[in-house]
C-alpha cells in the first residue's frame, strides 16, 4: 500500500509538470488552432537560461523570476517575427514553421550551453515537511509551484481587463477587434504566457531529469497527451489531464509495463484519445460547418 | 522531335549513371546511395504530404520498420539482401495502413501530433529488452554488404561492394519513381489531390475517401519502408538512435526542399539532407539542425514550392 501511495503521490508531483505543459499548449491552441510543437525545446531552452544565471551566482528565485520573465519576452518575439507571417497560412505551412522552430530551439541549446547533461539543483529541502514517507521535498515543492502558477493564470484570465481582452480576442476575433482590442496583440501576449508557463514547467522538471537539450522531448509528449486527454479547447480539462496522465505514467510504469516504454504509452494514449473521444474528457464538441 | 530528344536524354542519363561511380571515390558512392536511398523516402513522405496534404511527422519510424524487417530477416531467417526489400515494403505498407486508421480522423495539426508521437515513440520500442534478442538491443544489429555477382573493372576502378549498391539503388530508385509519377497522373492521382484540395467535393464526386486515404497512407509507408531496408543494406548497421525523431524532421526537411507535391524534387531534397549536414557539421555538432530550421522557416516563407517550384517559376517566365 505504501509503495502504491507512493506512486500515486511521486505520478501526482509529474503530473503538475504535465498539466502546466498542457495548460500551456491548450493556451495557444485557444486562440489560434495551432499546436506549438517547439513548446518542449523553448523550455529547454528557457531552462538553460535559468541553470546558467544560477551557475553565475544569481539566487535561485531571483533566475526563477528573471527566466520566466526572459520567456515571456522571447515567447511574445517569437509570435511576432516568426509566427505572425503564417497566421493564415494553410495548416501545412504552420506545422513546418513549428518544427523549424523546434529544430532551432534543440539546435541553440546544444550549441550554446554544450550536449553534456547537467544536474541541476532543487531550492526545496530533500525531505518533504507533510507526509515525508510518501513525497520528496522537490515533489511538494514543484507541486506547489505549478499550482501556485495555475491559481496565478486562473485569476489572470477572470479579474483583470486584459485577461478579459484576451479571452474575447481567442473567442471572437472579429468582434473583439471591432470593439477596438488589438486581437493580434492578445495573441501574442497569449504566446508570451504560453512560454513562460512552459518555462515553468522547465525548471521544475530539471532536477528530476536532469538538463540536457533534448530533456523536454518525452515530457512535451506526457503534455500533448494531458491537452488531448482533457480536451484541447478546455484549460482545467489540461490541468486535469495533466495530473491523470502523471499518475497513469507512474501506476503503469511501476505495475505493468515497466519504465522502458514510457513514451510508446504516451503514444497510445495520444492516438487512443485522438480517434476514441477527439473532444477529450472535458472538451467542446466541434461542428464543422459545409 | 520531341520523342527523340526525350529519348536521348533518357539515354545520357543512363549512361552517365553508368559511368559515374567508377569517377568517384568508393566513400563518395556510399553517401550518393544514401542520397537515392533517403530521395525514396522523401518521395514516399511526398506522396502523402505534398499530394495527399496529410502531415506526418513520424515517417522515420516506417523507415525503421523498413531497416529492421530487412536487418531482421537478413541475420535471422537467411535472407538475402535483395529479398527482403518486398517484404518491407509489405510490412510497412501494413504499419502505414494501420496508422492510416487514426489519420482517417484526424486533419491537420491532430495528424501531425499522432505522427509526431509515433516518432519519439519508436528509438524506445526498438530498445525494448523483450524484442531484444531480434533487434539487438540498443547496440543494434550489424550486417554484411552483398558481394558484387562478378568481377569487373572500370576506367581502372574496381566493382566495390558499394559500386554494386550504387546500381541496386538504381535499379530500386527509377522504377519507383516512375511508378509515383504514373500514379500521380493518372486516376488514382486526381482523386489523391481532389481530397486534398476539396474533400467534400470529391467525396459528393464519388471518390471513396477512407479507401484513398487509408491506401495512400499504406503506399507512402510502403516507399519509405523500402528506403529504409535499402538503407540498413546500404549502411549494413542498424540501431535504434539512428532513427529517432529528428530523422522525421528530416525527411520532412527534404520534402519541403526539393518541392511539396513534386515526384522529381525528392532528388534535391535527398541531396540537401544528405549533403548539407556534412558541411554544416564543420561549425558545429548542433549547426546542422540550427541550419535545417532555418532554412525550412525560410523556404515556407520565401518558396513554399521548393527547389521544383522556383523551376516551374523560371519555366514560365520564359514562356512569357
Amino acid at each position: 500500500m505504501d509503495s502504491f501511495l507512493l506512486q500515486i503521490f511521486s505520478g501526482l508531483a509529474n503530473g503538475s509538470i504535465y498539466a502546466a505543459l498542457g495548460l500551456a499548449l491548450v493556451m495557444i491552441y485557444q486562440s489560434t488552432h495551432h499546436i506549438n510543437f517547439a513548446q518542449g525545446e523553448m523550455a529547454t531552452f528557457a531552462t538553460f537560461i535559468a541553470w546558467t544565471l544560477i551557475e553565475r551566482g544569481v539566487p535561485y528565485w531571483l533566475a526563477f523570476f528573471l527566466t520566466v520573465g526572459i520567456a515571456f519576452v522571447g515567447g511574445l518575439l517569437v509570435q511576432r517575427i516568426f509566427i505572425k507571417p503564417v497566421e493564415r497560412a494553410p495548416v501545412l505551412n504552420n506545422v513546418i514553421v513549428f518544427v523549424g522552430l523546434l529544430v532551432i530551439f534543440n539546435a541553440m541549446s546544444g550549441w550554446i550551453f554544450g550536449q553534456t547533461v547537467k544536474a541541476f539543483n532543487s531550492p526545496f529541502p530533500t525531505t518533504s515537511l507533510v507526509l515525508p514517507q510518501y513525497i520528496s521535498g522537490h515533489q511538494l515543492g514543484s507541486l506547489g509551484v505549478t499550482l501556485g502558477v495555475l491559481l496565478v493564470v486562473f485569476l489572470f484570465f477572470k479579474y483583470t481587463p486584459i485577461g478579459l481582452a484576451m479571452r474575447a480576442a481567442a473567442q471572437n476575433p472579429d468582434s473583439a477587434s471591432l470593439v477596438g482590442i488589438p486581437v493580434s496583440w492578445m495573441l501574442a501576449l497569449g504566446w508570451g504566457l504560453a512560454s513562460a508557463i512552459g518555462a515553468v514547467a522547465g525548471i521544475m522538471m530539471a532536477p528530476v531529469v536532469f538538463l540536457d537539450p533534448n530533456m523536454m522531448g518525452g515530457i512535451l509528449l506526457y503534455g500533448f497527451a494531458a491537452a488531448l486527454l482533457g480536451g484541447i479547447d478546455n484549460p482545467w480539462g489540461a490541468v486535469i489531464g495533466g495530473f491523470i496522465v502523471g499518475v497513469l505514467e507512474n501506476i503503469l510504469g511501476a505495475y505493468v509495463i515497466g519504465t522502458e516504454l514510457k513514451l510508446s504509452v504516451a503514444l497510445v494514449l495520444i492516438v487512443g484519445t485522438l480517434t476514441l473521444m477527439p473532444n477529450g474528457l472535458f472538451g467542446r464538441k466541434v461542428v464543422t460547418r459545409v | 522531335m520531341h520523342f527523340i530528344s526525350t529519348r536521348l536524354i533518357w539515354l545520357v542519363v543512363l549512361a552517365g549513371l553508368f559511368v559515374l561511380p567508377f569517377l568517384l571515390p568508393n566513400f563518395r558512392v556510399f553517401q550518393i546511395n544514401l542520397m537515392i536511398v533517403y530521395a525514396i523516402a522523401v518521395l514516399g513522405l511526398n506522396i502523402l504530404t505534398g499530394y495527399a496534404g496529410q502531415i506526418s511527422l513520424g515517417h522515420g519510424a516506417f523507415y525503421a520498420i523498413g531497416a529492421y524487417a530487412a536487418a531482421i530477416l537478413m541475420e535471422h531467417a537467411g535472407f538475402s539482401a535483395y529479398a527482403t526489400l518486398p517484404v518491407a515494403a509489405v510490412v510497412c505498407f501494413g504499419a502505414g495502413v494501420l496508422m492510416g486508421f487514426p489519420a482517417l480522423r484526424l486533419g491537420g495539426h491532430y495528424l501531425a501530433l499522432a505522427t509526431f508521437a509515433l516518432a519519439m515513440a519508436v528509438p524506445q520500442l526498438l530498445k525494448y529488452k523483450a524484442i531484444a534478442p531480434y533487434t539487438g538491443g540498443v547496440q543494434g544489429i550489424v550486417l554484411s554488404k552483398p558481394n558484387p555477382p562478378f568481377e569487373f573493372r572500370f576506367l581502372g576502378a574496381p566493382l566495390t561492394e558499394d559500386r554494386w549498391l550504387f546500381f541496386v539503388t538504381i535499379a530500386v530508385a527509377l522504377p519507383l519513381f516512375l511508378l509515383a509519377s504514373n500514379l500521380i497522373k493518372g486516376r488514382i492521382g486526381r482523386a489523391i489531390v481532389a481530397i486534398r484540395d476539396q474533400p467534400i467535393a470529391a467525396g459528393a464526386l464519388g471518390v471513396n475517401l477512407a479507401w484513398v486515404k487509408t491506401l495512400t497512407f499504406g503506399l507512402s509507408a510502403a516507399y519509405t519502408g523500402i528506403a529504409g531496408a535499402l538503407g540498413a543494406v546500404v549502411i549494413a548497421f542498424v540501431a535504434p538512435d539512428s532513427f529517432t525523431s529528428f530523422l522525421s524532421i528530416s525527411l520532412l526537411v527534404g520534402v519541403v526542399v526539393g518541392g511539396l507535391g513534386s515526384i522529381w524534387g525528392a532528388l534535391f531534397g535527398a541531396a540537401f539532407i544528405q549533403f548539407v549536414p556534412n558541411v554544416a557539421d564543420e561549425i558545429s555538432k548542433s549547426a546542422p539542425w540550427a541550419v535545417y530550421g532555418a532554412i525550412l522557416i525560410a523556404l515556407i516563407y520565401v518558396a513554399p514550392g521548393g527547389v521544383m517550384g522556383a523551376f516551374k517559376k523560371l519555366k514560365s517566365g520564359d514562356a512569357k
